[in-house]
């Protein structure tokens, strides 16, 4: 029997996988030493848990061990990477370049910034999600220190032209940040030949647990620094003071190490599946894919089914834990502002649904997640004026709607 | 967002989805809401004139599982009701029906706007004026 509700929010976190558990354990328990101790074996031990985490991390993403900073998540990270260069750069510049479809955690960090005197551009996307290269190379100034743009956005997945992107702030030297968050342990990457400088990523989206995520931060060609952000003990090579999360590195490291080696076949998998699902929900009249679909995270597809209202949606995809295009900061009926930048209305942004697949999705999950949506959308359509209107061909931008 | 058994029981059955002909003499149609508020309510009656009573009610909804549920249970009301007594009809008591959480409190006026409006559009198919439709 299929466990409901389904859970394919796998964008939001993934469950922890049970070998990661299984590799945290002991840190849980016996091993509890802190890591900064350096006169007993109880700190030593500890402090070996944590290399040995660095080295997991560093192949990875190919890169030194001693240029990961453990953090506790994405958003610490974000905030680090670029309140840290803001303010260790502020001799060269004060401007730094984003896009309107970033996380909050760097929206709001750039907001900040911008309230401490700092010139923030925001870059549109197209309706793909993805940035102009000539808008980007358009906006750097002399004064530009950063330019940070996501590998794959939460919402779509789309993935930006990383590379690219990179080449372009480095040939104005200005240094690359990504908050790269989605996309590590699900996609090659690769610090160096992609040319990151800074890249925050976060354990709870790669089967690994909450509360634990790094910033990697380049040692050579350019040595890049990023100013503390809380004062404390100097820990992490002066950048993140505070008792390191043993446990949780731990974890974080063992989730790296499994994400190098299941990722081709993860990734095999989950991208048949999430195209089987697409293409069922896509027989559905009126349903388009948000976001590129050639640019794309493997296991995630956004889809909107016009007149149909979000809400009304969700509830109908009870059985099924998914994300509407209210997403993430929920709790607010305002449409998701990612959609929105994509050129969306607000009742197609609202009528979306996020699936986010995961190592543990089943074909079987997959079966009834279609049946499912279909059946929801289908029979709200019956229920929906809008619908009926369509179908009738009645121009529903010419209607005089009551003010409300 | 928890729903109410009620609200969950007329979104799963609800009583009543369809369309009436609006080109009959004896049926008002109401369309209120607007599509990028994200609800749009249509909600019709059969009137049947020598008795002024209401003998059938439809509605189609676009909107969330409150607005479905406030339209559906309003079509059981009005069935076997007067015009009148359709009139009377208050938001606050579908509130109070289906257990609406305040935030949830405009889906009500909605169905309450849509009895009116079917109700005015009745009268000027029959030559009486149209009612003064107060916008919540
Ligand atoms: C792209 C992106 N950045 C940052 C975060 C925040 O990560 P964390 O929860 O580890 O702070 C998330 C997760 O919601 C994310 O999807
Ligand atoms: S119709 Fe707007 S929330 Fe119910």
């Amino acid at each position: 029997m299929l466990k409901l509700p389904i859970y394919l929010d796998n964008n939001a976190t993934t469950p922890l996988d049970p070998r990661v558990l299984e590799a945290m354990m002991p840190y849980l328990t016996d091993v509890f030493g802190n890591a900064a101790s350096r006169n007993h074996p109880f700190g030593w031990a500890a402090e070996e848990a944590v290399d040995y985490s660095r080295e997991q991390i560093a192949k990875l993403i190919n890169c030194d061990p001693k240029e990961i900073i453990f953090t506790s998540g994405a958003t610490e990270s974000d905030n680090l990477g670029i309140k840290g260069v803001f303010e260790m750069y502020s001799q060269k510049g004060n401007h730094i370049i984003t896009a309107t479809t970033e996380h909050k955690a760097v929206l709001d960090t750039c907001k900040h910034i911008e309230k401490l005197g700092g010139k923030v551009t925001y870059l549109p996307v197209n309706e793909q999600g993805l940035i102009s290269l000539e808008e980007l190379e358009a906006a750097i100034t002399p004064q530009t220190i950063l330019v940070t743009i996501m590998y794959g956005n939460n919402e779509t997945g789309t993935i930006q032209p990383i590379r690219e992107i990179a080449k372009i702030a480095h040939s104005h030297g200005a240094l690359f940040m990504t908050d790269g968050t989605q996309a590590v342990g699900k996609i090659p990457v690769d610090v160096i030949a992609d040319g990151i400088d800074i890249m925050a990523f976060t354990a709870h989206k790669m089967y690994g647990p909450k509360g634990v995520g790094a910033l990697y931060v380049r040692r050579k060609n350019p040595r890049v620094k990023v100013t503390a952000q809380m004062d404390g003990g100097g820990h992490e090579r002066g950048m993140r003071s505070g008792t390191l999360n043993v446990p949780g590195i731990v974890g974080l490291g063992k989730a790296c190490e499994l994400a190098m080696q299941e990722m081709a076949a993860d990734t095999a998998r989950l991208s048949a599946m999430r195209d089987r699902l697409e293409r069922e929900l896509l027989t559905l009249e009126e349903s388009y894919v948000n976001g590129s679909r050639e640019h794309r995270l493997p296991h995630v597809t956004n889809i909107s089914f016009k007149y149909v209202e979000g809400e009304g949606l969700m509830m109908g995809v009870k059985d099924l834990a998914v994300s509407s295009g209210s997403a993430c900061t929920s709790a607010s009926l305002e449409p998701s502002y990612v959609l929105k930048a994509l050129g969306l209305s607000d009742d197609l942004a609202h009528s979306s649904l996020r699936f986010g697949l995961s190592r543990f999705t089943t074909d079987e999950q997959i079966d009834y997640a279609i049946n499912h949506v279909k059946e929801a959308v289908t029979k709200l359509r019956e229920m929906s004026p809008l619908w009926e209107m369509f179908k009738e061909g009645v121009d529903l931008s010419k209607i005089e709607w009551a003010e409300h | 967002m928890a729903y109410s058994d009620k609200v969950i029981d007329h979104y799963s059955n609800p009583r009543n989805v369809g369309t009436l002909d609006k080109s009959k003499k004896n049926v008002g149609t109401g369309l209120v809401g607007a599509p990028e508020c994200g609800d749009v309510m249509r909600l019709q009656i059969e009137v049947d004139e020598a008795t002024n009573t209401i003998t059938d009610a439809k509605f189609k909804t676009f909107g969330c599982g409150s607005a479905i549920a406030s339209s559906s249970l309003a079509t059981e009301w009005l069935k076997g009701k007067t015009v009148d007594e359709a009139l009377a009809i208050d938001n606050m008591e579908i509130v109070e029906e289906l257990a609406l959480p305040p935030v949830k409190i405009h889906c009500s006026v909605l169905a309450e706007d849509a009895i009116k409006s079917a109700i005015s559009d009745y009268r000027v198919k029959n030559g009486l004026p149209a009612l003064e439709l107060s916008h919540h």
